[in-house]
């Protein structure tokens, strides 16, 4: 993956980031059983940052709550996440990101799905078909420089 | 339900991802290489158990994806993602490195010995396929052929049980016959059917139909038709065997099936699935001669494994018996019982 110096998207839209998570009393309470929901998820990866911009994936919109799905009792996981445009050469490094982060925070149960919300990326199916290929996933986090781009994006001061 | 799938035994082989299992020829060694670099063989201790007898872990240095056999017994070929295949010889009770062949560009996915000793053949994310031609005199390997005829990363490859005859799988959706035809080796069937990455593909004990499994969650008996065939089947230069998908089973896997087998003895065919199962299949009795086969599921175990699974190997010579291995780090035995109906 090459990556250019120049960023693709120089004046992106930036929106708004959501509000925290209102903490729950019953939140504290070990005796009641607390399945991981969506809102979860949207956590561990809202604030992963943009390869290109200072801005996290949630401020520049590329995934939101409605593009993620959770069923807990087949233990699968679906995020969906939107290039800001639509030739975006960053759009498999985000998902790569996406990937990673779940795959290093989730419990090992879940399988999880990351693709491109329909329609919005020329390449959606061969990116999709390449982050969902766990072979090519594992191979491209055991390059060295890979790992360190992904890692850059996925940490953040918040973790 | 008219069988069992019966857990022997459970090998906690690694922390991380175990790829591949394969046993050796005469069943008596299995061989198990994953996300830590280490190839581990593994042996009877006493009548029941199964312990590690060695450990090779100094060869590559990223994750070694697969481990064959040839049919000899006395060597062992790894392939890994650092683009390398390590070769092993037997000395004794252990396996030595013997040479190290580099060729390909980078992750080598798969190695196989041809059942005639005469070739290996490796393949991987260059989208090419190499087949490898055994120098007695030298005891060396050199290349033969570099086929590029996919159009996407190679996944796995498989030899006939007889001849000197290469299948591929591709993330190209395609599975590929290279046969040798006058010191040249040329593809010559393109098997297009699935919608979705090939993942791996198995013969029958005849070398007449093959097994194909892929991330479209279904499973295609494909069988071949020589030329000159009764149904006129042709194929389009009238000379190779020309094979046609017969058979697709789906409905049963609710994620990509890593792996596929079809076992020489029984002539059942076991599945690894991404959820987590390993599925037995068994051919249907037909009642008329020319109706198209029909395959059905006699056995499963749908938490086999807490991850993955990755790759079967069925014994080669006690009928029944069956490694797995997954993402969770380990092993494990299983007999398959057939009942009486």
């Amino acid at each position: 993956m090459e990556l250019s110096s120049e960023p693709q998207n120089l004046n992106p839209t930036i929106y708004e980031r959501t509000e925290d998570r209102i903490i729950q009393e019953s939140d504290y309470d070990n005796d009641v059983r607390d399945e991981i929901d969506r809102r979860e998820i949207f956590d561990l990866i809202r604030s992963i940052n943009d390869p290109e911009h200072p801005l996290t994936l949630e401020e520049l919109h590329v995934v939101d709550l409605d593009g993620i799905t959770i069923d807990n009792q087949t233990n699968t996981v679906q995020v969906q996440f939107r290039p800001t445009i639509p030739h975006c050469s960053m759009a498999t490094l985000i998902g790569l990101s996406i990937r990673a982060k779940l795959l290093y925070t989730l419990p090992t149960r879940y399988k999880v799905g990351v693709n491109i919300f329909e329609g919005a990326h020329i390449q959606e199916s061969q990116i999709n078909k390449q982050l969902n290929d766990k072979e090519r996933v594992t191979a491209a986090l055991e390059n060295q420089h890979l790992r360190a781009v992904v890692n850059r994006c996925i940490t953040t001061s918040e973790s | 339900m008219i069988g069992e799938l019966i857990e022997l035994q459970t090998l906690e082989a690694s922390d991380d991802r175990i790829w591949c299992v394969a046993w050796n020829p005469i069943g008596t060694l299995l061989a198990s290489c994953g996300s830590d670099k280490m190839i581990k063989l593994w042996g009877r201790e006493g009548e029941r158990n199964w312990i590690c007898k060695s450990t090779m872990n100094d060869s590559h240095t990223r994750s070694i994806r697969s481990v064959a056999w040839s049919y000899c017994g006395n060597r062992l070929a790894s392939a890994g993602f650092d683009a390398k295949v390590s070769i092993w010889e037997r000395q004794g009770q252990e396996f030595v490195l013997q040479t190290i062949l580099e060729g390909h560009e980078n992750e080598v996915k798969d190695v196989a010995f041809s059942r005639s000793g005469l070739y290996l053949a490796t393949c991987g994310r260059d989208k090419s396929v190499w087949i490898w031609e055994y120098n007695e005199e030298e005891n060396d390997f050199a290349c033969a052929a570099v086929l590029t005829t996919h159009t996407q990363d190679v996944k796995q490859l498989k030899w006939h049980p007889q001849k000197d005859i290469l299948a591929s799988c591709s993330y190209d959706d395609t599975i590929k016959i290279f046969i040798e035809d006058s010191d040249d080796w040329s593809c010559a069937c393109s098997l297009e059917s699935h919608t979705s990455t090939v993942w791996a593909c198995d013969f029958d004990a005849t070398g007449k139909r093959l097994v194909s499994c892929s991330d479209d969650r279904t499973l295609k008996i494909w069988q071949a038709y020589e030329k000159n065939n009764q149904e006129g089947i042709r194929s389009t230069n009238g000379i190779y065997p020309v094979w046609k998908c017969v058979c697709t089973i789906s409905g049963y896997h609710k994620q990509p099936i890593y792996d596929v087998k079809w076992c020489p003895l029984t002539g059942l065919i076991a599945t690894a699935c991404g959820d987590n199962s390993i599925r037995i299949f068994r051919e249907e009795e037909s009642k008329q001669k020319d109706s198209p086969p029909s395959f059905s599921l006699i056995a499963s175990n749908t938490q086999a494994h807490l991850q993955d699974v990755n790759r079967l190997s069925f014994n080669p010579k006690e009928a029944g018996l069956l490694a797995s291995c997954s993402d969770d780090g380990t092993i494990k035995l299983w007999r398959i019982e057939q009942k009486l109906m």
